[in-house]
């Protein structure tokens, strides 16, 4: 059987068909164009070669400041850590004001109203991870309490994961039944939360699932489809980045709406990130460029970024004492 | 007792599997080394040749598709449909090439066994002529060997059977379809070879034989914008050698030169090899 | 932050390169003067002349050929394969060392992006060398029997799409196989084969192994018709290969010929649709299309049509073109003037007979040869822009409805050199590579090349293989 093309140029009405039932959903996803693993990657890899110098180079680095999801998602956690961290979101670099603020900072939900006193009226966001994360394996009732706590506390975002093993089961309603679910509760009593998806794409493994789950989430609400948690190995990838820009770019095509994107972990460095935004700009273009749309989940980049900045700005290399370790 | 008054043979041509006269209606005089009478055989003319490539080019396709092993096994029929005119064969080798019985035998033998070589050939060309290919790349990459199409052959002249046989035979065991032109001067075993072919499951069209002028038809081959390839085994003449290639430029048609009149030596793959292209494919190897 | 994101620019830089202002003939290990007249070899980018090259004389090339001949005769037929294999890995590094140098060079010279000299060319360039430098001491296990012989002076005749790696194609698996060469670049890109000279010397190459001449048309006509020479190989025109079919007619010579094509790139309904646009871009803008097997026609089920088409142009219009030094160019200069009014005038043929032409908005430096990548839809088979090989950005674009339709019109053509299948359903893959009449068969991808890979045409595309160890059977006394 041959794909049907209206599922490639997806009209609204497909759409609403598509989460009728699972059978629906599981042939409207299958339908989806495949994706040719070493065509992507070579695609990624030819676009990493791109040069970007000088001016462009300026303005990437601050772009990417902000764009920054400043990430501390660790057991030992505390306070003292969050505010260090809080600190640094408003202000990456003590000597230099012009650094703008990173996007947001990203906690787990008990250090959520913490963060949002730190914060204040900074314009650094607050995300929450939520459902049961990394895994994601707790009851629906579980994830509901998860997400709703943290969006009272005031989280900004919500940064849920999916389940994958229903996904990987085949059960894709009872995924796209969980994002809408918790997409709800973002609203819940007048809060305006924006919800990222977190796919977790190094457990779904081929990019023919990533796509399909691209697909899945936004369906169902999500506002941002993020690539991984960082707990997992591969975390966010080039191809990976490419396969879901193209998703966000072909929902825009279908349905008007812009979705964000986020690739989460293992990019660490000014050079990772100049591959990201090229990535972006070549893919879903310019409209991206922003951190409304765009960022990247991490914690070491932010150093990185500054040590490039302050080489460009004085004109030597710059060393890690000249940096804030946190 | 008194002699039976002798039945004889027409010979004719041997166009898409079936025996048309010429359709210029013309014959020669074939005789035998010794200039004494042996038949009258058509003399084919440009349009006999323009027939025979529109056969052979209907009759390529699924020839090419028959698995291998069915085309090894018509090409081993062919050889046991010989061996049952064997001796007929040796007594048209005699007449033709003024041989001793002894020689024809000889000959005919080689002829047939000639046919089991080959025929055993068709099932392992591509295991011995292709290759996977290790390229730098996570890709899959294999060449395979395929017929080239339509094939135009003119046979050697000293050798009727023989060479022949040594021309045809690797020319559709991998899957071509020919246009053969017999020895000019000895084509009579020639047109009994076409009735075993016609007679042993070679498909209809997959070999056409002409019996005629070299200078006359050979031309009409070489410049045909439909044939893919010729043979020119029995062209003696230089000057007629280069105005073929000649004409063979134009769409490019794959030349085999002369080089051999020992038809008795192992023949080795290359005339196979001169009838295949090389296809290469490629793949993505990913999940 | 709302300023856009726009790439400064990013030159490669050409000081690597150090340019003479005029060369000679390099004939039995020495650059000498021609005495012919001569050729300014120019930047296509900028029309800056950037060299002067002597134009060989028919007394030239027989001094080329009798060099060759002596090198044979005297040194290389009686060196052993384990040393003429050894040459051949000392090349290869000595190209992998200069590999910037000759990147540069053939951007330069060529007009193609630095991206692709850098990463493609000169890469594949040396990667020949080392695969045939293996073969050297191998040849009576590559299937030709116990003992295949060289053939003797190979005449090579090279086209100026791929200067360095069509050399590559060509000295590589002679050399390896024994022969003596003397090879002609084209005449607007003869500088990388006057460099790789200096490379034969750096790795003392036997004088006469060797040569190198510049000239055109008339150099090479001379050449491929010496009574010397026992070898020709030529890549370039169907019409000029069918010269030389004809030049060789009732000689003993050798004949490889690697010509033009009119691939069609097949695109199914259910392809995976991204990486097809992108075949697509890389079958045809690659090169600036100057590809004898670029996928020229897209043949694309016409239930997906409008949307591949209108993918592919949004795709396009993120193509930069300009400074092919610039590593960020994915378009870069055609290649000479000549060939530029080739294009315009075929793509003007294709308004003509009332297909409708798109091209990328880009704007067109003010002095070099530009042509902007420029699809034709609503093609059919009838016209000339799906029949003639225009070797420039320009594709056409044509409709099917089934899988044999699909093939017939693949097949349609008096070319066979390539063709492209894009689905994700294994066995359609491998039926319609079997159908196709073409020597290779891209299945879900586009334009890779690779050394132990055969390469060449069926029907009017040439006969012969490059590469692998088919491309052996080209300089050995076997079919």
């Amino acid at each position: 059987m041959t794909r049907s093309p209206t599922n490639v140029d997806v009209d609204p009405g497909a759409l609403a068909d598509a989460t009728r039932s699972d059978a629906a959903l599981r042939r409207f996803l299958g339908g989806l164009p495949g994706v040719d693993q070493v065509g992507a990657e070579a695609r990624a890899a030819a676009l990493s070669t791109r040069s970007i110098k000088t001016t462009a180079k300026a303005f990437a680095i601050d772009l990417a400041i902000s764009m920054i999801d400043l990430t501390t998602l660790q057991g030992n956690d505390t306070p003292g850590k969050v505010r260090t961290l809080c600190a640094k979101a408003r202000r990456p670099d003590a000597h230099d004001p012009s650094v703008p603020s990173t996007a947001a900072v990203c906690v787990y939900n008990d250090l959520v109203g913490l963060a949002k006193a730190e914060l204040g009226d900074s314009g650094v966001k607050v995300a929450a991870v939520t459902t049961a994360f990394p895994s994601g394996r707790a009851s629906m009732a579980v994830k509901i309490a998860d997400t709703r706590d943290a969006v009272r506390q005031g989280a900004d975002e919500i940064d849920m994961v999916i389940d994958r093993g229903a996904f990987l089961s085949g059960r894709y309603l009872e995924v796209f039944e969980e994002i809408a679910a918790i997409k709800e509760l973002c609203h819940e009593d007048g809060a305006d939360a924006h919800l990222k998806v977190i796919l977790e794409t190094g457990e779904l493994a081929t990019y023919d699932n990533v796509r399909r789950a691209s697909w899945l989430a936004m369906m169902a609400g999500a506002d941002f489809i993020k690539t991984s948690t960082g707990k997992i190995a591969p975390a966010a990838t080039l191809p990976v980045t490419l396969v879901m820009l193209e998703a966000c770019r072909d929902w825009r095509e279908a349905t008007g709406a812009i979705i964000g994107m986020k690739p989460a972990g293992g990019i660490s460095t000014t050079k990772d990130a100049m591959k990201y935004l090229v990535l972006v700009n070549e893919t879903v273009g310019t409209d991206w460029l922003t951190p409304d749309l765009f960022r990247f989940g991490a914690s070491s980049l932010l150093n990185d970024l500054l040590l490039q900045r302050q080489k460009m700005a004085s004109g030597r290399y710059s060393g890690p004492d000249y940096v804030t370790v946190d | 007792m008194a002699s039976r008054l002798e039945v004889r043979k027409t010979y004719k041509l041997y166009i898409g599997g079936a025996f048309p006269r010429s359709e210029s209606a013309r014959s020669y005089e074939v005789t035998d080394p010794k200039g004494r009478f042996l038949a009258n055989a058509a003399l084919a003319s440009r349009k006999d040749a323009r027939d025979s490539v529109v056969a052979a080019r209907k009759a390529q396709p699924g020839w090419a598709k028959a698995t291998a092993y069915n085309r090894g096994q018509v090409l081993y029929r062919v050889a046991e449909v010989m061996e049952g005119r064997r001796a007929q064969f040796v007594d048209e080798v005699v007449a033709s090439e003024g041989l001793t019985s002894r020689r024809a035998e000889a000959a005919v033998e080689a002829a047939i066994d000639r046919w089991v070589w080959y025929a055993g050939w068709a099932d392992k060309l591509a295991q011995v002529l292709g290759s996977t290919n290790p390229v730098a790349g996570p890709y899959y990459n294999f060449s395979v060997p395929e017929p080239t199409g339509v094939v135009a052959v003119v046979a050697p002249q000293e050798s009727s059977l023989l060479g022949l046989v040594s021309v045809i035979a690797p020319v559709i065991v991998s899957g071509n379809a020919c246009v053969a032109l017999a020895s000019e001067d000895r084509p009579l075993p020639a047109i009994t070879m076409s009735e075993v072919l016609a007679t042993s499951d070679v498909p209809g069209g997959v070999v056409n034989l002409l019996t005629g002028s070299v200078a006359e038809v050979a031309p009409w081959l070489a410049s045909h914008m439909d044939v893919n390839a010729i043979d020119i085994a029995g062209v003696d003449d230089l000057g007629l050698r280069t105005s073929l290639e000649v004409a063979a430029a134009d769409n490019l048609k794959r030349v085999r030169r002369p080089d051999t009149d020992d038809w008795t030596a192992d023949p080795g793959l290359t005339r196979i090899r001169s009838f295949l292209e090389t296809k290469t494919v490629w793949h993505p190897i990913g999940v | 932050m709302p300023t856009p994101f726009e790439y400064a620019p990013a030159p490669e830089s050409r000081s690597v390169v150090d340019l003479a202002s005029s060369y000679g003939l390099f004939i039995d290990g020495e650059f000498v003067d021609g005495t012919g007249g001569s050729l300014k070899s120019i930047n296509p980018a900028t029309e800056e002349v950037l060299a002067e090259v002597a134009e060989a004389s028919t007394a030239d090339v027989d001094r080329a050929v009798k060099a060759a001949r002596r090198a044979y005769t005297r040194v290389w037929s009686k060196t052993s394969g384990k040393d003429r294999g050894k040459y051949l890995f000392r090349i290869a590094r000595l190209i992998q060392e200069r590999s910037r140098e000759l990147a540069v060079l053939e951007s330069l010279d060529n007009g193609k992006p630095i991206k692709e000299s850098r990463d493609v060319d000169i890469p594949l360039v040396a990667a020949h060398f080392f695969y045939y430098a293996g073969w050297a001491d191998k040849l009576e296990h590559a299937g030709f029997g116990p003992d295949p012989r060289p053939l003797g002076v190979a005449a090579q005749v090279i086209p100026w799409n791929f200067p360095m790696l069509m050399l590559a194609w060509k000295i590589a698996p002679a050399l390896a196989a024994g022969n003596t060469v003397v090879l002609k670049p084209a005449e607007t890109t003869p500088l990388t084969a006057l460099f790789f000279a200096d490379i034969c010397r750096q790795a003392d190459l036997p004088p006469g192994v060797v040569n190198i001449i510049t000239g055109a048309g008339d150099t090479g006509r001379a050449l491929v018709e010496h009574p010397g020479v026992d070898k020709v190989a030529f890549t370039g025109s169907t019409e000029v290969g069918k010269a030389i079919a004809r030049a060789v007619a009732g000689t003993d010579k050798k004949v490889t010929l690697e010509l033009g094509g009119k691939a069609a790139n097949i695109v199914f309904d259910d392809a995976p649709i991204d990486q097809a646009v992108e075949g697509i871009v890389a079958g045809i803008f690659f090169n600036q299309g100057h590809v004898c097997c670029a996928g020229s026609r897209l043949l694309v089920q016409e239930n997906i049509a409008d949307e591949l088409v209108a993918r592919l142009k949004r795709r396009l219009s993120t193509l930069r073109l300009g400074d092919p030094l610039d590593k960020n160019t994915d378009i870069g200069a055609i290649n000479s003037l000549e060939q530029l009014e080739r294009i315009r005038h075929l793509a003007g043929v294709g308004d003509d007979e009332g297909a409708e032409r798109w091209t990328a908005d880009c704007d067109l430096p003010p002095k070099g040869y530009w042509f902007a990548p420029t699809v034709f839809t609503g093609v059919s088979q009838a016209h000339r822009i799906a029949r003639e090989e225009i070797f420039g950005p320009v594709l056409s674009v044509l409709t099917f409805r089934t899988p044999s339709e699909a093939v017939e019109k693949a097949n349609n053509s008096a070319y066979g050199l390539s063709a492209g299948i894009w689905t994700e359903k294994g066995s359609r893959i491998l039926k319609v590579a079997s159908q196709m009449r073409a020597g290779v068969v891209w299945a879900n991808t586009f334009n890779r090349f690779d050394p132990t890979s055969p390469f060449g045409g069926y029907k009017e595309s040439g006969y012969g293989r490059e590469g692998g160890r088919h491309g052996l059977a080209a300089y050995l006394d076997v079919v």
